[in-house]
């Protein structure tokens, strides 16, 4: 279980996971061995899985983010199968999540342009099996990103 | 828009993989010296290629077993700011993301709880309060998968 100074640790390096362990133990006021023991066991345990960099696809060429909110016919029993497996293959599904609620399944895709998501829509996702409904929402601006939790 | 050759690929998925290795490892790696990987990675970041780091943390081992995606659709009438609204949504701790989008919704939010009556807390008190808020759907996250993109990264 994690106590307090866990938490403190957590903390501090999600708001800034630039920091190294000795820099971490000065802001929580513990020496650098017991931040790094700290970190050692919460890694351990699959608490912290990693550090990874964020890309942007906006400044790889990708301006255009589109979140499909898929329904699927489930009268099949492998529909849901079926559609996340061929909707792994397209290479510009970028998240695949599925739901309870009135959304199944929602697709992250991302173009470099209109015309380009239009050609992917058309001849990718279209053509994936078992679609009832699906919506379109288009990303305009990440407001808030860093997918931080209230530790 | 900057070209990138297939060491650049291959240090951004290191990268993303792992953003605690060092321009010395890293460059070990691909058959570069410290310093052009250091001026390598130097390049991506200005870019905005790389947009900096992220902690990643079982949310489910600290105790957040609920995640759930909101669409919201604000309320026209009441000649609510999109600022005003935005700067509440966000100061949520328990909204990680918060996307403005076209369509159905407004606005798309993505919402951590410790479970499902934790999570209905922060709906009563803290969503359906926000200035402006209007029709909210709300659907439960069961799976995620991220994959690597077009780049494969």
């Amino acid at each position: 279980m994690l106590d307090d100074l866990d938490r403190r640790l957590l903390r501090y390096w999600q708001a800034e996971p630039s920091l190294s362990p000795g820099e971490l133990a000065e802001r929580c006021g513990i020496t650098a061995g017991k931040a790094a023991r700290r970190i050692g066991r919460m890694e351990e345990e699959g608490i912290v899985q990693g550090v990874g960099a964020v890309v942007n696809w906006a400044a790889l060429g990708y301006a255009v983010e589109v979140s499909l909110r898929v329904t699927l016919d489930k009268t099949l029993g492998t529909a849901f199968d079926d559609f996340l497996a061929q909707a792994r293959e397209v290479p510009e599904v970028i998240e695949v999540q599925t739901f309870l609620g009135r959304v199944d399944v929602r697709l992250s895709v991302i173009a470099r342009d209109m015309g380009h998501y239009q050609q992917i829509y058309r001849s990718r996702i279209l053509t994936l099996p078992h679609i009832a409904d699906i919506e379109a929402l288009m990303q305009v601006a990440r407001i808030k990103g860093e997918e931080a939790l209230p530790l | 828009m900057i070209e990138l050759d297939d060491i650049d690929h291959q240090l951004i998925k290191a990268l993303v993989r792992d953003a605690r290795q060092s321009a010395s490892a890293l460059g070990k790696r691909f058959g570069l010296s410290q310093p052009a990987t250091w001026r390598r990675i130097r390049r991506l970041e200005d870019a905005g290629i790389v947009m900096g780091k992220r902690l990643r943390l079982d949310a489910e081992k600290l105790g957040f077993g609920v995640t759930v995606f909101l669409g919201i659709k604000l309320a026209r009438k009441g000649g609510v700011s999109l600022e005003d609204f935005e700067r509440a949504v966000s100061a949520i701790p328990e909204v990680q993301t918060v996307e403005h989008v076209l369509g159905l919704y407004d606005y798309r939010l993505r919402v951590v709880a410790r479970d499902l009556p934790d999570f209905e807390r922060v709906l009563r008190r803290r969503i359906m309060t926000l200035p402006g808020a209007g029709e909210v759907e709300a659907n439960v996250l069961l799976s995620e998968e991220r994959l690597g993109g077009p780049l494969g990264l």
